[in-house]
């Protein structure tokens, strides 16, 4: 099974993590620009569940995101069947490739020449805009932030923020190089701008393109959280309607809407709630005057019932894509989202993208994190952060393969040199001749030791080896 | 095989252990009986919070209330359900010269696009009740009432009654049994359109309405 999605359009190399990392903590816009933004989150998100009981709250939600996985398949069943009983077509795909296609297959059938979309990750996956382009279907970004970004031909920095990156300046300019507007840093009249530019283009596009935030399978209903309306317009405008969502978003019951939405906006944005929670259980009915004629829903796997193998990195599907371990991961406020060049970027990008483009790809995400734990503290969901980065730092290292491979490109970041050094030590204190030989050499010649050590005398003095040996003290003590 | 079937085969056969789904305790969401003073003092300054505008009216008064809102903001026409009672009411007042031009939405939106996104000021529609928690209303858009009556034109006014506001969206849910059964569409929405993309400076009505009045019928 393919896992790896077509060629990226802006041939951003995952693996060249360091030197993009040393050029944005060089930038003072990039630091300025996420710094500011970050504390800001981080401080509504600690007020908004003021009063609440977080943990229990907490616990809620990883339960129903644990208690939807353990009957994920019965439950795929039951939301395809009410699905197409509320009169839309589901369709599954097992990789980004063959989502892409299924879109364009509706399109073609509809003699589709314009795509509107509102935000969706999963299609940022697909690369769904780059994919349509070449097959003639012009592709349109109608949230505010993607609508940006893509003007400046970029991808997201932040899963809930796109273009958390630039400034307002950085804005201005572009939409007046891009767009002809003037040159303002008055956001009322940027927005206002922007409103007036994509009302045309949702009134004259033939299909609106939208993910889904939860879909339940009890009703038959996708949920889709939003603030800008541009969700609404995109799955009530266009005649036809085509949601995207990866297949680990299903929950059993509308009840527990409730409570993963009490969890997700406050930890994304600190918002009680999003101005527009809307749930779509069907196409336009005859005696109704608006919404799509047609609704489909595209189930995407693209990796994940590969996740869904291994009970640990399992944790990683019950993600609700809130974002908060991004606003308080102290690399992330540093580098920005676009040094980790993938997708979903941050904590919660370095545990899930090694599945998706293996980790000889992404051989440095799981290293690129601190391991201070504050991803794991902050997520809504418990999902063990911290924990599953160990585990994929183990594999991307695991030469011997202790642990079963779950993720390819396992032992990617095997160095021969490394390996060879672990040997010779384990086999060093398994043999206590040549342990006590070998120390006493390395006391006696310190003064050969390199000054140079690699990343670890970057910042800091290389260690000095005692002149004396720990035996050689004890037995000095007459032990 | 299709990718259907082979997705279904890989989730049913997975090779970790048995997984066990834990039970779900929805307690943490459920708060005190409040009264629906409280609920309505509440629910006000929620959605006073994100910008959402409220104004307490009687059976009898709303009309005018809602005369003066629209007058001052210069509204030339007011776009009402055709059968709702709200509809009306509005419309067995014609002889009124305070009103603006009632309009009704009562052909598929193919036919008058161009005129609802450039030529109605606004809309007025009713409600399924409101949320105080979080300051939201709970909109059943139907044939009478569609979807694109509360998103499109720049100002929406709802109407809410006080005895319909609930504490919480979970206590909403429950009471109105919505897992029996939902419409094509449904909607909670707190407060107007909104966005904080550009370096996280609030900007409203970006896409929807840059106005939600709400009259609560006390």
């Amino acid at each position: 099974m393919s896992e790896t999605a077509h060629q990226s359009p802006h041939h951003i190399d995952v693996k060249e993590f360091h030197p993009r990392a040393q050029a944005a903590i060089h930038n003072p816009k990039i630091r300025q620009n996420f710094r500011k933004a970050m504390d800001g989150l981080m401080s509504k998100r600690k007020s908004a569940f003021e009063g609440w009981d977080l943990e229990t709250l907490r616990d809620l939600g990883a339960n129903i995101r644990l208690r939807a996985l353990a009957n994920l398949p019965d439950l795929l069943e039951q939301l395809e069947e009410k699905l197409t009983e509320n009169g839309i077509k589901v369709h599954w795909a097992l990789d980004s490739d063959e989502a892409c296609r299924i879109v364009r297959d509706i399109c073609v059938a509809r003699d589709a020449k314009s795509v509107i979309k509102g935000k969706s990750m999963v299609s940022e996956e697909m690369e769904l805009n780059h994919y349509l382009e070449g097959q003639g279907i012009e592709a349109l970004e109608s949230d505010l932030g993607e609508y940006i970004v893509q003007l400046a031909g970029e991808t997201p920095s932040h899963i809930i923020m796109p273009a958390i990156h630039k400034n307002t300046g950085e804005i201005s300019e572009l939409m007046h190089e891009k767009t002809g507007t003037d040159l303002s840093h008055d956001v009322e009249y940027l927005t206002a701008a922007a409103r007036q530019q994509l009302r045309e283009k949702f009134m004259n596009a033939d299909v609106g393109v939208s993910g889904v935030n939860f879909a339940v399978a009890e009703t038959g209903t996708l949920c889709l959280v939003e603030n800008e309306g541009n969700g609404r317009m995109t799955t009530t405008v266009p005649p036809c309607h085509i949601a995207v969502t990866g297949i680990e978003k299903v929950v059993p019951n509308l009840e527990d809407v409730t409570a993963l939405m009490a969890l997700l906006t406050r930890s994304a944005t600190g918002q009680h709630i999003t101005t527009y929670f809307n749930m779509i259980s069907g196409p336009r009915k005859a005696d109704e005057m608006d919404g799509p004629e047609e609704v489909h829903l595209v189930l995407v796997d693209n990796g994940r019932s590969s996740i869904y193998q291994d009970d640990e990195l399992l944790d990683t599907l019950r993600c609700i894509r809130c974002g908060a371990c991004m606003n308080h991961c102290p690399v992330y406020t540093r580098v920005g989202g676009h040094t980790y060049g993938t997708t979903y970027p941050g904590p919660i990008g370095k545990i899930l993208m090694p599945h998706l483009i293996g980790l000889d790809e992404g051989r440095h995400l799981p290293t690129a994190s601190s391991l201070c734990g504050a991803c794991g503290e902050v997520c809504p969901v418990k999902i063990p952060i911290p924990d599953l980065l160990v585990r994929l730092r183990q594999e991307s290292v695991d030469g011997d393969k202790l642990h079963p491979a779950r993720v390819t490109g396992h032992g990617a970041k095997r160095g021969a040199m490394e390996a060879m050094i672990w040997k010779g030590w384990s086999w060093m204190h398994a043999h206590p001749g040549a342990y006590r030989f070998g120390t006493n050499m390395a006391a006696r010649f310190r003064m050969l030791q390199p000054g140079q050590i690699g990343g670890w005398t970057q910042y800091r003095t290389a260690p000095k080896l005692a002149p004396k040996t720990l035996h050689e003290k004890l037995k000095e003590r007459g032990q | 095989m299709s990718s259907r079937e082979t997705i279904l085969q890989r989730l049913r056969n997975r090779s970790g252990g048995e997984l066990t789904a834990p039970e779900c305790d929805f307690s943490v969401l459920k708060r005190p009986d409040w009264s629906t003073a409280e609920r309505v003092d509440l629910f006000e300054k929620t959605i006073e919070s994100v910008h959402g505008e409220v104004h307490r009216c009687t059976e009898d008064n709303w009309i005018d209330r809602l005369s003066e809102l629209l007058t001052t903001r210069g509204a030339r026409n007011l776009l009402v359900p055709k059968e709702h009672e709200i509809g009306l009411k509005l419309r067995s007042e014609v002889e009124r010269d305070d009103l603006p031009s009632l309009l009704i939405y009562d052909e598929p939106i193919e036919s008058w696009q161009t005129a609802l996104f450039n030529d109605v000021d606004a809309s007025i529609t009713s409600t399924r009740g409101g949320i105080a928690e979080t300051g939201s209303l709970i909109l059943w858009p139907t044939a009478d009432e569609p979807r694109l009556m509360s998103l499109v034109p720049p100002i929406h006014v709802a109407v809410l009654f006080a005895r319909e506001i609930y504490t919480t969206f979970h206590e909403a849910m429950l009471d109105q049994n919505w897992g029996a059964g939902m419409p094509t569409n449904a909607l909670l929405v707190s407060g107007p359109s909104k966005t904080a993309d550009i370096e996280q400076t609030l900007a409203y009505g970006v896409h929807g309405p840059k106005e939600l009045i709400v009259l609560i019928i006390e």
